[in-house]
C-alpha cells in the first residue's frame, strides 16, 4: 500500500512537471502582456514536433544510444529552443503585435490566439498529416528501483528540469533588469515607454522564453509519451492553462505550484476512487477552488483581468 | 458594400450547387459513398478502406463495369472524412445520402462512428455495411445496416477463452478507453465472460482512461499491485504504443492481451520492440494466408507497398459485400429509393459470401457469422497466424 502511494507520488510529480512547464509559459506571457496566449498549447505540440524531426536528421548520422543518445538530446534541445522561440516571436509579430498597436481590447487578442492555435494544428496535419508520429528513444532507459517504486532516468530528468527551469524563472523576473522591467509593462503598459523602456524589445524577450520553455517542455514530452499528434497540445495545454488560473495566473510561484497540484489532484482521484471519475472530481475541485479563491492561491486581484 | 456582398453571397450559392447539376443526370453510373476516418485519430483507418476500394473499382471498371439485369454500370466511389468523429460520421452520412444520392454506404469503421452513423443510414433506407465495427449496436434493430466484422460479445469470450488456455490465467485486469463505445463495450463483455468462466471478482482490476490522456501511470500502478495473471487491452494501437512502455517502466511482469482495434499496420511503427511476442484477436492473419486472400494481400502490397491491415480485408470484404448485393438485384430503375431497398434486400439474401477474411453469411440482424483469428507479433513485426476460433 505504502509502495503504491509513494509510486503514485513520483507518477504525480512527472505529470504534474509538465502541467508545470507548460503552465509556466502561460503565467509569463500573462504577467507581462495579461493576454491569454492560448496558443501555448500548440507552440509546445510544434515543438515536440521540431524535436521529432531534428532527431530523425541526426540519428541518421549517429547511433542514437549509449554516450551518442546524450549527444543527440544535448544538441536537439537548444535547436528545438531557438526554433521554437522563432516561431513564437514570429506569431507576437505578425498575431499579437498589430493588434495592440491598434490599440484593440484585450478580448480580441486572446481570440487570436484561439486561431492561431487552431492555424498551428491545421498547419502541423497539413505538413505531417493525420497519422501519430514515433518519437525515436534517443537515450537508453534506466530504471531505478527503491523497494518496489520504481523509476527511470527520464522521469527524474522532468521533475528536476521543472524545478530547475522555476527556479531560473523567479531569478530572472524578481532578480534581473529585464525582469524588472516586464515587472514594470505589466504594472503600467502606458506609462512604461515614456519611462525609456522598449515595450517590444521586453515582449519579445518574454515570447522568446515562453517559448524556449514549451520547447523543453515538448522535447521531454515526446521522449517521455512517444507517440505524437496534431492535436497533442490541445487538452495538456488547456488543463495546464487552468493549472496556472488556479495557482493564480501571473504568479510564476502559483503557475508551478498549480501544475503539481493538478497531477496530485488527477493521479491521487485516480488512485483512490475510480479512473472513470477523474477529470469530472479533478475540475470540480478545481471550481471549487476558484469559486473560493477567484485569483487563485497566489494571485492578487485586478480589476482588468478577463 | 451591402450590394457587393448580397452578389458574392449569390455566386457563392450558385457555385456549391453546381455540383448538384452536374452529378444528377450522368447515365449508368451506380454512385457508393464511403464514410471513413481519413484524418483525426486513426487515419491510416480511413487510408486502407480507400485504397482497398480503389482496387476493387479498377478491378470491376476496367472489366467494363458491373452487370445488373443486363445493363452494364460503371462504379463511382465517394469518399468522405469523418475525422474519426461520431458528429462527422453523422453529417457525412446525410450528405453522402441527400447530397450525392449514393445507393449504398461503406463505413464508418469505428463503432463510435458507427452507431449514429448507422442510425442515419437506417433512418434514410440506406444501406449501409461497415467494414470494422464490432459493437452490437450498431446493426441492432436495423433492417439497412450490416458488417463485415464479427461482434464484440463474440470477441469477449473469445479473449477469455484464449487468456485461460494460454497464459493458464486465473485472475486478469482490463484497461480500456472510458470515451470509445467500443472499447468500453469490449472491456464489458469480455469481463462478463471472464467472471463466468472463474467466478465474480476474478477481474482484479478494472480501470479507464479519457481519449486525449497520455498518462496512464497511476492506472498501471493500480493494476500492477493487484498482481493479475494477465491483462486485457481493448484499445487503439496508438494507444498501445504508450501504455505498454508506461506498464514495463512500472514493473509489469505479466501477460498481454489485444483486440482486433490492435491490428493496424502502424502498431510495430508506434510500439516498437514492446509489442513483440504479443497475442491480439482479429479478422485476419496476413502472414500464412492462402488463396483468395493471399492473392488480396499480394495485389495491395505490390501497388500501395505495404502489407493490408485488417481494416483493408474487412473493407475489401464489406464492399465486395454490397457488390454482391447489386449484382442479386434484378434491374436498376433509376428510382434511387426503391433501388435501396431492393439494394437492402439483396444484401440480406446473400447465402454465403466468400470474403478475404472468411467465408460469412449474416443473420438476421445483419451480423455475419464468421470466424476469429488470434495472431501472435512476430520479432520482424507480422502478425503471424495462431489459432482460429469459430463462434
Amino acid at each position: 500500500m505504502l509502495t503504491t502511494l509513494l509510486q503514485n507520488i513520483i507518477n504525480a510529480l512527472q505529470w504534474g512537471s509538465f502541467y508545470s512547464m507548460i503552465a509556466l509559459g502561460y503565467c509569463l506571457v500573462y504577467g507581462v502582456l495579461r493576454l491569454i496566449n492560448f496558443a501555448h498549447g500548440d507552440i509546445f505540440m510544434v515543438a515536440a514536433y521540431i524535436g521529432f524531426v531534428f532527431v530523425g536528421f541526426l540519428l541518421k548520422f549517429m547511433p542514437g544510444s549509449g554516450m551518442y543518445g546524450w549527444i543527440v538530446l544535448a544538441i536537439t534541445l537548444p535547436v528545438t529552443m531557438v526554433l521554437t522561440s522563432m516561431l513564437g516571436v514570429f506569431i507576437e509579430r505578425v498575431a499579437y503585435r498589430p493588434l495592440r498597436e491598434k490599440g484593440a481590447h484585450r478580448l480580441y487578442v486572446v481570440i487570436t490566439a484561439l486561431m492561431v492555435g487552431l492555424v498551428l494544428e491545421n498547419g502541423n496535419l497539413a505538413i505531417f498529416g493525420a497519422s501519430s508520429r514515433k518519437f525515436p528513444e534517443i537515450i537508453d532507459k534506466v530504471v531505478f528501483t527503491f523497494g518496489g517504486v520504481r523509476i527511470t532516468n527520464l522521469k527524474v530528468m522532468v521533475i528536476v528540469t521543472a524545478i530547475v527551469i522555476f527556479i531560473f524563472l523567479q531569478t530572472v523576473v524578481n532578480r534581473s533588469k529585464i525582469g524588472m522591467a516586464m515587472r514594470a509593462i505589466s504594472y503600467d503598459k502606458f506609462g512604461i515607454p515614456l519611462m525609456g523602456i522598449p515595450v517590444n524589445k521586453v515582449v519579445v524577450f518574454t515570447f522568446i522564453v515562453g517559448s524556449s520553455l514549451a520547447a523543453i517542455a515538448g522535447v521531454l514530452f515526446g521522449m517521455s509519451y512517444p507517440v505524437l499528434d496534431p492535436y497533442m497540445g490541445m487538452i495538456i495545454g488547456w488543463k495546464a492553462f487552468i493549472a496556472a488560473v488556479v495557482g493564480g495566473i501571473g504568479d510564476i510561484k502559483g503557475a508551478f505550484l498549480g501544475g503539481f497540484m493538478l497531477g496530485f489532484i488527477e493521479i491521487l482521484i485516480v488512485s483512490f476512487f475510480s479512473s472513470n471519475l477523474k477529470d469530472l472530481i479533478a475540475f470540480t475541485i478545481l471550481l471549487i477552488i476558484l469559486v473560493i479563491k477567484p485569483t487563485g492561491f497566489f494571485g492578487v486581484a485586478k480589476s482588468t483581468k478577463i | 458594400m451591402k450590394k457587393r456582398f448580397t452578389l458574392l453571397l449569390i455566386i457563392v450559392l450558385f457555385v456549391s450547387m453546381v455540383p448538384l447539376f452536374a452529378g444528377g443526370d450522368k447515365e449508368n453510373v451506380i454512385k457508393i459513398g464511403f464514410n471513413i476516418p481519413m484524418t483525426g485519430d486513426i487515419p491510416k483507418v480511413g487510408e486502407a478502406s480507400k485504397f482497398s476500394a480503389e482496387m476493387m473499382k479498377e478491378d470491376i471498371n476496367s472489366a467494363g463495369g458491373l452487370e445488373i439485369g443486363g445493363v452494364k454500370y460503371m462504379l463511382e466511389f465517394i469518399y468522405q472524412d469523418n475525422e474519426s468523429k461520431a458528429e462527422s460520421a453523422v453529417a457525412v452520412a446525410l450528405k453522402l445520402i441527400e447530397q450525392d444520392k449514393v445507393i449504398g454506404i461503406i463505413g464508418p469503421n469505428s463503432s463510435k462512428q458507427a452507431i449514429p452513423g448507422g442510425e442515419v443510414a437506417d433512418d434514410n433506407r440506406t444501406p449501409m455495411v461497415s467494414p470494422w465495427s464490432t459493437n452490437p449496436a450498431t446493426t441492432k434493430g436495423r433492417p439497412y445496416v450490416f458488417r463485415a466484422a464479427f461482434l464484440d460479445p463474440f470477441q469477449g469470450p473469445v479473449a477469455a477463452n484464449f487468456a485461460t488456455d494460454q497464459f493458464g490465467a486465473k485472475t486478469a485486469a482490463v484497461i480500456y478507453n472510458l470515451d470509445n463505445d467500443y472499447s468500453k463495450g469490449l472491456a464489458e463483455y469480455f469481463t462478463a465472460a471472464f467472471e463466468k468462466l472463474h467466478g465474480k471478482g476474478s477481474v482484479i482490476a478494472y480501470e479507464s482512461f479519457g481519449q486525449k490522456d497520455q498518462d496512464f501511470s497511476v492506472q498501471l500502478t493500480k493494476i500492477i499491485a493487484a498482481k493479475p495473471d494477465f491483462m486485457f487491452l481493448p484499445i487503439y494501437y496508438n494507444k498501445v504504443a504508450l501504455v505498454l512502455p508506461q506498464a514495463y517502466d512500472l514493473g509489469w511482469d505479466g501477460d498481454v492481451l489485444g483486440s482486433d482495434s490492435w491490428g493496424s499496420a502502424e502498431l510495430v511503427t508506434l510500439a516498437g520492440d514492446v509489442v513483440k511476442g504479443k497475442y491480439f484477436i482479429t479478422h485476419y492473419a496476413a502472414a500464412g494466408a492462402k488463396g483468395a486472400t493471399k492473392e488480396f494481400i499480394d495485389r495491395y502490397n505490390a501497388k500501395y507497398g505495404y502489407i493490408p491491415d485488417d481494416v483493408g480485408a474487412l473493407s475489401w470484404d464489406a464492399l465486395g459485400v454490397m457488390i454482391q448485393g447489386l449484382k442479386g438485384m434484378k434491374e436498376i430503375t433509376g428510382d434511387i429509393a426503391a433501388d435501396r431497398v431492393a439494394l437492402m434486400e439483396s444484401i440480406k439474401a446473400i447465402k454465403s459470401f466468400a470474403g478475404v477474411t472468411g467465408t460469412m453469411a449474416f443473420d438476421s440482424e445483419g451480423d455475419p457469422i464468421k470466424e476469429a483469428v488470434i495472431v501472435k507479433v512476430s520479432d520482424s513485426g507480422e502478425f503471424v497466424f495462431e489459432k482460429a476460433v469459430a463462434p
